[in-house]
């Protein structure tokens, strides 16, 4: 039961989030917003491997995990190169 | 006995994280400017996480189960901070918001 309510709490966060990307101002607080969706998914796979009595989730969850920080660093070098070499404003 | 305090304790955690978790999505949405939206997202990444990866350990108890969970709860906690400071790194130097509570001398010289 424990484990049903914390999944629930995680996915309305990842639901609170996906709004932040789409209404996001700036293209940060869509960094931030895909940033923070990708850490909650490695949270969710962990929960749910306890909810469902399935283990071998919680691999997935360290692979989910490893590729969102390179995803993450990726995307902000890219915004970082765009924006300082002048080609085309990224705010919105 | 102490399995039953273990148990609970375990359940008192996981009440913890999803709380933390909440918390910062609803400070993610509501909070007025870039770097307090930051805030409130790093505490998701990092109480979160040790609050509901420690109740699960001690729902797991001494098995493979455990040896993963210690892995991915270290993998999150190194990486979370990391990319909270490359995003808040990028913002400020791109200049797009300044931090309103932060209004020091060297603001002008290091934003471009």
């Amino acid at each position: 039961m424990f484990y049903a309510v914390v999944s629930i709490a995680i996915l309305m966060t990842m639901v609170l989030a996906v709004a932040r990307a789409v209404k996001g101002p700036s293209i940060y607080d869509r960094v931030l917003a895909a940033n923070m969706f990708g850490t909650k998914t490695a949270l969710l796979l962990a929960v749910v491997s306890f909810l469902f009595g399935r283990m071998d989730f919680l691999d997935l969850a360290l692979a989910y995990a490893l590729i969102n920080l390179v995803g993450v660093l990726a995307v902000l070098e890219f915004v970082e190169g765009r924006i300082e070499s002048g080609k085309g404003k990224l705010d919105d | 006995m102490i399995e039953v305090a273990i148990e609970w304790l375990g359940n008192a955690l996981l009440i913890v994280g999803a709380a933390s978790v909440l918390i910062g999505g609803i400070g993610v949405i509501r909070m007025p400017d870039l770097y307090s939206r930051m805030h409130a997202s790093s505490l998701t990444d990092t109480m979160a996480t040790l609050a509901l990866f420690s109740g699960l350990m001690l729902h797991s108890g001494f098995t493979l189960a455990t040896i993963k969970l210690m892995a991915i709860m270290a993998f999150l906690l190194l990486t979370g901070p990391t990319a909270t400071y490359a995003l808040a790194n990028a913002a400020f130097r791109s200049g797009i918001e300044q931090p309103r509570s932060l209004n020091t001398d060297d603001q002008e010289k290091s934003a471009p």
